[in-house]
């Protein structure tokens, strides 16, 4: 513990080299472990920060560091795997593969990922039992659910298989884009309380970005990224 | 493996739509199939009906018609050749055998052929095969006919039966030679050529039913009844054409310009494979349509096929997005995509495969009635595979253009949408 997990410097970033900077952020650092809150609007650079920590999109200047490694040091396609070895992502909503199987859905990050198949199978028989274990934890019940389509799951249920598959086979980072502003009020807190406990058991560093200023409270830190974000987003 | 077990599983999920791919992509195959079948059966049976034969010979008219109407039946000679022409070419010393054929009468839409035992002797179809009786035997008696398989098939005859030949052609002929009635003596075995399809009578016998007929009618007044003719002398005056075999086929050149240049009539004498080349020569354009035409149908298959993968490339956008972010790669996006159209054409190949065995088991007796033409059911041709391969290369080539666009806007994408 103690160590950085993620770390921006100087990073500035544009869609295209005749556009504005959309993302422009002296210093940016999180420790590992630590439950880190992001407020931030729609158009607040959210989106480009998260393609950023992602390794997605690269930025114009600056270094953009995970675990330190530096993203900018890899080629796409490492990037594509560095990602799929240490980051769990959540996002807003649709985040299953409609045809998809609900287990195939949990199971996706193995599929691409050798390290996340490995430590999922270190807890389990088969992928299909790590993905079972992790809806449970989840608190779904999956013989009830795995029947039916995935696109036929409630909204809080699907957000809640989002959050099983990012936490197969123990992600170092676990990256949830505003997971709960799809859910009913009244099951959002019931959706963190479970989101921290098993990010907690996995050892896992949260980056939970959202604007519900409601949820601050949470965690360990919050982040306004209206204030770190030097660039002039008003148009 | 990854990428296929997706792909299959999200063309499950569009059952509907991937079905009328397929079966779209599977109709376009069994065209292209079934029209090459047709195309090559139909050259392999012209190609068995005459074996063996060195030079065809009738009045002179074009190669292509003189082969049709001599050994395929199909057409009519403008012109006949003289019994004494005949007999002087065939007394030749380079000539081993020949075989008259005389041509003209019908029984119920089939051909009906004079000619002698040199035809039942000599005759060859496929590779040098011989007329064999499935039961009966040849002509013995003036009013004795031998029918092809198909003719005894399709009209149920038997051995014994009793037939009557209609003078001219076409299965409606008011103009019978009923006062002349026929007896089958024999049934040929089948051979899958004209033969099948045809009525054999001795020489004689057409100059029967023809000796109270002048210009295609009954001469009034004169009425001359079976009983009588038999006691007649019957020589045939003229016959359609002649069929012949040589001692050494070195010679086949000579004896061709003798025929060609023969002074007291226009003949013509043909070599059977030079005129069957000739022949397909004439149906190259038409083969090439079709080919052609077969083609634009698999196009059209596959642009149905791009049309539907393009218009799902939209609302699978958030489809890619969730992929990228559990660690694929934009090439991963693009092998997708790739993956399911290639899934489309090999399942369309297949079927299209299955469904012209299904066709022609359907359509090969209907087919060998109406056509005469045998369909063949035998494991797919090297050909065959190949155009399979062919559409599914087609297919992967189409695919690749959603590919490569769904490739380019994950690229911009990422893992979120900007909306």
């Amino acid at each position: 513990m103690g160590e950085t997990m993620i770390r921006l410097s100087d990073v500035r970033f544009r869609w295209r080299r005749t556009d504005p900077l959309v993302l422009d952020i002296a210093r940016l650092e999180v420790a590992s472990g630590e439950k880190i809150f992001i407020k931030g609007r729609s158009g607040s650079g959210k989106t480009t920060l998260l393609n950023l920590l992602g390794g997605v999109a690269s930025p114009e200047s600056g270094a953009v560091s995970i675990l330190g490694t530096d993203l900018a040091a890899l080629s796409g396609a490492q990037r594509d795997a560095f990602r799929a070895d240490h980051i769990g992502f959540i996002f807003q909503m649709f985040n299953l593969v409609p045809y998809l199987s609900l287990i195939d859905n949990v199971t996706l990050p193995c599929r691409f990922s050798a390290a996340r198949r490995r430590q999922a199978l270190d807890r389990a028989e088969t992928l299909e039992d790590a993905a079972r274990d992790m809806l449970l934890r989840m608190e779904l019940d999956v013989d009830a659910l795995s029947g039916r389509p995935v696109s036929r799951l409630s909204m809080g249920q699907q957000q809640r298989v989002a959050a099983a598959r990012s936490l197969i086979g123990a992600p170092d980072l676990i990256i949830a884009d505003e997971p709960t502003s799809a859910i009913d009020a009244e099951l959002r807190e019931a959706f963190i309380d479970l989101l921290f406990q098993e990010a907690r058991a996995a050892e896992a560093t949260l980056v939970f970005v959202s604007h519900d200023a409601a949820l601050e409270s949470h965690f360990d830190r919050t982040i306004a990224l209206a204030d770190i974000n030097r660039a002039d987003l008003e148009g | 493996m990854l990428i296929l077990s997706i792909a299959l599983q999200s063309l499950r999920n569009r059952r509907a739509t991937v079905l009328l791919t397929v079966f779209a992509i599977a109709v376009s195959v069994t065209l292209v199939l079934g029209v090459e079948k047709v195309r090559t059966e139909a050259k392999a049976s012209f190609a068995n009906t005459i074996s063996g034969t060195d030079l065809i010979v009738g009045a002179r008219s074009g190669a292509t018609q003189l082969l049709l109407y001599s050994v395929f039946r199909i057409g009519n000679a403008t012109n006949n050749i003289s019994w004494r022409s005949y007999r002087e070419i065939a007394e030749r010393p380079e000539v081993a055998w020949t075989i008259p054929l005389s041509l003209g009468d019908s029984h119920r839409g089939f051909r009906v052929l004079g000619t002698n035992h040199d035809y039942f002797r000599h005759y060859r179809y496929g590779g040098k095969q011989e007329l064999s009786f499935r039961s009966g035997a040849q002509f013995d008696d003036l009013f004795d006919a031998v029918i092809g398989a198909d003719v005894a098939e399709t009209l149920d005859y038997d051995v014994g039966d009793s037939i009557v030949i209609a003078h001219g052609l076409g299965s409606a002929s008011f103009t019978e030679h009923d006062d002349k009635p026929f007896r089958v003596s024999g049934i040929l075995a089948k051979t899958g050529t004209p033969v099948d399809r045809t009525v054999h009578v001795s020489l004689e016998a057409i100059e029967a039913i023809h000796i109270d007929w002048r210009g295609g009618a009954r001469v009034p007044g004169m009425q001359v009844s079976a009983e009588q003719v038999r006691e007649m002398t019957l020589r045939p005056r003229a016959i359609t054409a002649f069929l012949i075999g040589l001692d050494s086929r070195l010679s086949a050149f000579a004896v061709q310009r003798y025929v060609n240049q023969y002074r007291s009539e226009p003949l013509l004498a043909i070599l059977p494979g030079v005129a069957l080349q000739e022949l397909w020569d004439l149906m190259r354009t038409a083969e090439a349509a079709l080919a052609a035409i077969s083609v634009f149908v698999v196009v059209t298959g596959l642009l149905g096929m791009l049309t539907m993968l393009l218009a799902s490339l939209n609302e699978r956008r958030r489809e890619m997005a969730i992929l990228r972010s559990v660690g694929a790669r934009p090439f991963h996006v693009f092998a997708l995509f790739v993956t399911e159209a290639v899934v489309l054409a090999a399942a369309g190949a297949l079927l299209g495969l299955a469904m012209l065995y299904g066709s022609l088991q359907i359509a090969q007796p209907i087919v060998n009635t109406h056509f005469g033409l045998f369909l063949s059911i035998a494991p797919p041709t090297l050909r065959d595979l190949a155009v399979l391969g062919v559409v599914i290369g087609a297919g992967a080539l189409t695919g690749a253009i959603p590919a490569f666009q769904a490739y380019r806007r994950s690229l911009s994408d990422g893992m979120m949408l900007r909306t």
